[in-house]
């Protein structure tokens, strides 16, 4: 699937010299980099390499302490989460975030939140546009619920799902809100090979569909196989960035990281 | 609302409807009906209060006062200034969410027992002011001359008239709570109250979500206390001080948290216990009370309402499932 014919030549996601400082800790020592839009992006680096920092950063979940992120060319450094969620950036958790006693279906449906507009009174009184919309909700809902291949188990309560099914619940709950951008962080972690098999496979599809992939994952034979371009970070430094091939390549990569694994 | 609550739902109506022809054929318990008003009137502050604590997962302290805010609003304006019972009503329901809206602001960034210790101080602090008003609102001795209400010219004077203008209005507020929340605004205020980062990172504006939930209770719990104020009309500050917001929080728990139903339950039944049931104990309502949150934390953590959710097929999550369309 990678192939350079995918790329575009402007970056929908620009980091440009991006730190963040924990007190006297710099977990991010100022990364500079571009994601061309439409691609698999990957980010690897030992733990403690600042990749979900970076994440939190991009999502607005932490504000860098300074430099600027741009999405689509607009500064989003700053923007309080839901803001950027509303711009086309949506993610998932290294550590599930489902709403766990909510269901299946329902957790998706949250995820269409941000493009759907029932307020307070709307809702509270039953107004028929709240209605329309509440049914257009759930129909796109079961749909993204198809396309992840979770349909049949929408009625169960998320948190009762086996983690790999809730790492899927999570993505088709972040895809629920049309990113253009999808951060991923460790989607494979904890999933056995079939089950990383199918996650790769649905990765694929979603770039296909035209949303741009940025996924921080350890599972090197997935990153190897998917990933159109790899950034590597090292203690919060830019490392490397390339294809898979010249990543593998790279001598000061394998020395910081995969001679260490 | 889905099928099993539209039915409760009506059999409740039905309930409520045949309550008081009920309870004036027995003569031991024809004061109940008494009892229902003041329990429908809490049922009011009891329905804000669990969409924000058992829904949306933000606890206040402070719905008394917002009940006092109610209650003084309208005395104050009928009894020195004349104004129509009605009129007033909105008014005093503004001026909650008015207050609310700002108390809300600062306080609801906070998290847990900091949220708690706000809004028990705000409270404390609203219950100070009844107190030494004394020029609005008659101070520790109370205010009087307060009018009664009627429609249209027709004064509401019997117990019976009262019982259902007041339970007619817990209807009206319970079906407004529950078409919220089985909308996208319910959602969103399950999921803060679940995953609040992850709610925040799809796109739900939790904070704003935070204060309108809180000025929705703050709003049910001022129009109970207008209905309180034109009732009884004399209103002294020891109907609203801390002892009853607390006595509110315990009503939600003690009925089940996530649950209208139970906040329902919860309300009614410690109205009773709390005015008739247990009146030996009353020099020790506090001990009372405590046993009950000890008894309930302890093994019916998801309040008296889990008790009906035992039954065969019944769904624990009460409120879920998808098939909630119509």
């Amino acid at each position: 699937m990678p192939g350079s014919e995918k790329k575009s030549i402007l970056p929908i996601l620009e980091l440009r010299d991006v730190r963040m400082n924990f007190g006297g800790v710099a977990a991010l020592k100022g990364i500079l980099h571009g994601v061309p839009e439409g691609i698999i992006q990957a980010v690897i680096g030992p733990n403690g390499a600042g990749k979900t920092t970076l994440f939190h950063c991009i999502s607005g979940l932490l504000r860098p302490t300074s430099g600027s992120i741009l999405f689509q060319g607009q500064e989003i450094s700053g923007f309080v989460p839901h803001r950027i969620a509303r711009l086309g950036i949506s993610r998932t958790f290294q550590h599930v975030a489902l709403f766990k006693s909510m269901t299946v279906l329902e957790n998706v449906m949250l995820g269409r939140h941000p493009r759907t507009r029932s307020g307070f009174w709307a809702t509270g009184f039953r107004l028929p546009g709240m209605r329309r919309e509440e049914r257009r909700i759930r129909e796109s809902a079961e749909s993204y619920l198809e396309l992840v291949g979770l349909k049949e188990i929408s009625h169960l309560q998320a948190g009762t799902l086996p983690l790999g099914k809730q790492k899927i619940l999570e993505i088709a709950r972040a895809l629920a809100t049309e990113p253009r951008l999808l951060l991923l962080d460790e989607p494979a972690g904890g999933l056995n090979m079939r089950e990383t098999e199918v996650l790769g496979d649905l990765i694929q599809r979603i770039c296909k569909y035209g949303t741009t992939v940025v996924l921080v994952e350890h599972d090197m034979n997935l990153v190897m196989d998917i990933s159109d371009q790899i950034l590597v970070l090292h203690y919060g430094e830019f490392l490397a960035s390339g294809s898979p091939r010249q990543i593998k390549d790279n001598p000061a990569v394998i020395e910081a990281y995969l001679g260490e694994s | 609302m889905k099928k099993t609550d539209r039915w409760i739902f009506l059999v409740l109506i039905c309930l409520i409807a045949v309550f008081p022809w009920l309870a004036q054929n027995i003569g031991a318990i024809s004061h109940y009906v008494e009892l229902m008003i003041f329990a429908g009137m809490f049922s009011l502050v009891c329905l804000g209060l669990s969409l924000l604590m058992g829904y949306a997962g933000q606890i206040s302290m402070a719905q008394a006062a917002f009940f006092g805010i109610g209650a003084y609003s309208s005395g104050i304006l009928t009894a020195h200034f004349g104004w129509n019972p009605w009129l007033a009503m909105p008014v005093g329901a503004s001026t909650a969410a008015a207050v609310a809206w700002l108390v809300g602001i600062p306080a609801l960034r906070l998290k847990g027992h900091y949220l708690a210790m706000a809004t028990l101080g705000f409270g404390v602090i609203v219950h100070i002011i009844f107190n030494e008003e004394v020029d609005w609102t008659g101070g520790p001795s109370g205010m009087v001359d307060i009018p009664g209400l009627s429609i249209a010219g027709w004064k509401i004077t019997s117990e019976m008239q009262w019982y259902y203008l007041v339970w007619g209005v817990v209807l009206v507020v319970l079906l407004f709570s529950f078409h919220l929340l089985h909308s996208r605004v319910g959602r969103a205020l399950r999921a803060i109250h679940e995953e609040e980062v992850a709610a925040e990172a799809m796109g739900v504006p939790t904070f704003r979500y935070k204060v309108q939930i809180f000025i929705f209770g703050a709003v049910t719990a001022a129009i109970a206390g207008s209905l309180y104020t034109h009732y009884v009309t004399f209103l002294s500050p020891s109907s609203f001080n801390l002892m009853w917001s607390i006595r509110f929080v315990l009503m939600v728990m003690a009925g089940g948290m996530q649950s209208l139903w139970g906040a329902l339950l919860g309300t009614v039944l410690l109205t009773f216990v709390g005015n008739e049931w247990l009146q030996v104990f009353a020099d020790f309502e506090v001990v009372v009370y405590g046993a009950i949150l000890l008894v309930v934390a302890l093994f019916l953590p998801q309040g008296l309402i889990s008790l009906f959710h035992r039954a065969p097929g019944a769904r624990h999550n009460p409120v879920s499932p998808a098939s909630d369309e119509g």
